[in-house]
């Protein structure tokens, strides 16, 4: 009894750093930011605040601002996260099955995930941006087919929205590709030997037993880059500058960077409102996914 | 269906770069395998059986020769229309799926007119698993089963179409060993009932021993022997199978043959007939027989020769004439082990099996035994082929 107890003290005692650098750095700011976003017009500087109440969310839920950003952080959330591990499963698939020059092929995909942000938002805006002395290297292509050149970077909402998914389905898909062609190539051989003994077709093989064995990973993936997603901000920063509410283009974690930071002195306030909203949207979409897959997977 | 092979071979490049000669996994392969039987293809690992099994299952091409299925060439032919069935070593059931999903997958796969309804489906499943006797089992994943029962879902779904061949690859290997006696009666028992062709594939002499028609013995991609399990035992066509076969192992000594007698060390341990002695000229694959079909010519006074003897060979005998230093007696209930130790021995131990009759006193420092003629072969020391003698009885 006295050594079982000693050891749970020894257990506790391992956990103790790690323990109090997340109470420090991680629950009690999460705790502060809960309170914060009560406190009617909190002061950082004098640290003062008129009330406490609802009025924060309120004011956040009515800003066109705000509903803006919900509205693009969705519409990107939507498209890219399906889209992209979609397109991830196709590459990694293809990979799987090709023998010759698959290092090489591996090695280009990934090269994304070892790029600067803003960096290849630099390149985007090149390829994209139409400017005075030129159109852009896609307005090229466009015009080329015949079509009239479109402002990607300063242009129409559809416009901007098709760059940024692109550019958001670009960079998040080395890593998809990564996690699902180490997925595939660990499924042992001999399922795929019996299905082949059993004359099942590719694609029933595919459906029936490739999909289901990978099918952890691929929830995994859709969990992380729904959240991946609903954090987005440097890309459409690379993408669009800083002034992302005059484009349109805001996302809600720009929103609230805008409300910490925006018009000198900024609402804290209102930027922990709006943080807790989006915690609280990430969080309900990430449990129905973790819903979802405990139902389906094997 | 009989399966028929014809100059098997299978040749991969070296993964080492360096070496540009080929690995002959299997080597000239020849075999005619009779209709409704069940065949052991017996080996040490690498000997080239999985291999063999992989060609005729379709999953591997053979670089050349060819293999039929009664009188159909199906060497062409991929693995899906050769109706055969394959258990693999590590079962390969789907986790996904429950039990009755895995068998009713292959039929699922049917198209054009062999496509089932799903009554005949049901029906068809049914019959497997009542065959291998998982009934209860049907709604259960695989993971929540155990190995001998996962053996069990294996077989079925190989069955469930009703092959032509069936082909197991180590089938007991992933058992315990109470279970593994149990399921070889099984499988045994299944192939018996439903008639089907069975191929198996193993490393442990004792298991194709006792459940094959017919074994054949393979070594470094080359057939050795092949024949009823008791014919190959009590004649073996090479020291290798000798070797092989047969728990304990055969001891095998330095022997010469001089003055018409045979010599282990300086003791002669057993008088020949005169001129008995003869070894085969030459011993070509196509004798599958192995033993049956090659020329004789005698052999020289003062031949040098391996001797092998069975565990079973020795008698104690006080007057006998080969004398061992005694190591230890073991007592087995049944019979009794008696561990000794000779100069000419190959190995540091002979480890012979004796009638509880027999008293051996563990104190002795030597023991003296005679040998059963019908229980020592003698082997080439070069090609290591069999020579043939008879032993002059007393």
């Amino acid at each position: 009894m006295k050594h079982t107890n000693f050891n749970h003290i020894k257990g506790w005692l391992y956990l103790l750093p790690a323990l109090l650098f997340l109470a420090a750095f991680m629950v009690y700011p999460l705790i502060d930011v809960f309170i914060y976003s009560f406190e009617e017009g909190y002061n950082s500087a004098s640290q003062t605040y008129f009330g406490v109440g609802a009025y924060n969310y309120s004011y956040v839920l009515h800003d066109p601002y705000f509903l803006q950003a919900v509205k693009n952080t969705f519409i990107l959330v939507v498209i890219t996260v399906p889209l992209s591990t979609a397109i991830a499963l196709l590459i990694s698939v293809g990979l799987n099955s090709i023998k010759p020059l698959r290092e090489l092929f591996q090695t280009i995909y990934f090269l994304p995930y070892v790029t600067n942000t803003l960096a290849v938002g630099l390149v985007f805006m090149i390829l994209f941006k139409k400017t005075a002395y030129s159109d852009g290297f896609i307005n090229l292509i466009i015009r080329w087919f015949g079509g009239n050149s479109v402002d990607f970077i300063d242009g129409p909402y559809w416009a901007k929205m098709f760059v940024l998914c692109f550019y958001t389905i670009w960079v998040v898909m080395p890593f998809k590709i990564l996690i699902l062609t180490s997925a595939l190539s660990s499924v042992n051989p001999d399922y795929y030997s019996a299905a082949k003994v059993d004359g099942t077709s590719r694609f029933r093989t595919f459906m029936r037993i490739t999909l289901p064995m990978i099918s952890p990973m691929i929830f995994y993936l859709v969990i992380t880059g729904f959240i991946g997603a609903f954090k987005a901000y440097s890309d459409v920063v690379a993408l669009f500058g800083t002034d992302l509410n005059a484009a349109e283009m805001n996302t809600i974690v720009g929103y609230v960077y805008d409300m910490l930071y925006g018009d000198s002195g900024g609402y804290p306030s209102y930027a922990a409102a709006a943080a807790i909203l989006l915690f609280a949207i990430v969080l309900t979409i990430t449990c129905i996914n973790l819903l979802a897959s405990s139902k389906k997977g094997h | 269906m009989e399966v028929i092979l014809q100059n098997l071979t299978k040749r991969y490049p070296n993964r080492n770069k360096k070496i540009h000669e080929d690995i002959i996994a299997v080597n000239d392969f020849t075999f005619e395998i009779p209709d409704g039987k069940l065949i052991g293809l017996l080996g040490p690992s690498g000997c080239g059986k999985s291999t063999t099994l992989n060609l005729i299952s379709g999953l591997q091409k053979p670089t050349s020769g060819k293999i039929f299925f009664g009188k159909d060439d199906v060497t062409g032919l991929p693995p899906e229309s050769r109706g055969i069935g394959l258990v693999f070593q590590n079962y390969a059931l789907y986790p996904h799926l429950t039990v009755k999903q895995n068998i009713l997958f292959p039929l699922e796969n049917l198209k054009g007119k062999d496509k089932l309804s799903k009554a005949e489906m049901q029906k068809k499943a049914a019959k497997a698993a009542k065959l291998v006797q998982i009934q209860e089992l049907m709604d259960r994943k695989p993971g929540e089963l155990s190995g001998g029962q996962q053996q069990r879902v294996a077989i079925a779904r190989a069955l469930v179409k009703m092959p032509k061949v069936l082909l197991l690859d180590e089938p007991l290997s992933n058992l315990d060993a109470r279970l593994r006696l149990q399921t070889r009666e099984e499988i045994r028992r299944i192939q018996r009932e439903t008639g089907i062709t069975t191929i198996f594939v193993t490393h442990d002499q004792e298991e194709a021993m006792s459940i094959s028609d017919m074994i054949v013995v393979m070594n470094a991609g080359v057939v050795m022997q092949t024949g009823n399990p008791q014919e190959v035992y009590d004649n073996p066509a090479n020291l290798f199978v000798a070797r092989f076969l047969g728990t304990p192992p055969v001891n095998v000594f330095h022997g010469t043959v001089k003055n018409q007698s045979l010599y282990i060390g300086e003791e002669a341990v057993m008088k020949l007939m005169p001129d008995s002695v003869s070894k085969p000229v030459q011993n070509s694959p196509e004798a599958s027989g192995g033993v049956s079909v090659h020329k004789a010519s005698r052999i020289s006074d003062g031949t040098e020769v391996y001797v092998a003897v069975r565990p079973e060979g020795f008698i104690p005998d006080e007057n006998g004439p080969l004398t061992c230093r005694l190591s230890g007696v073991e007592v087995m209930g049944r019979d009794i082990s008696v561990v000794s130790a000779n100069s000419a021995s190959l190995a540091p131990k002979i480890r012979s099996i004796i009638s509880t009759e027999h008293k051996v006193n563990p104190a002795d420092p030597f023991v003296r035994f005679s040998l059963r003629p019908g229980k020592v072969f003698l082997f080439d020391k070069e090609t290591q082929e069999r020579i043939r003698f008879q032993a002059l009885e007393l």
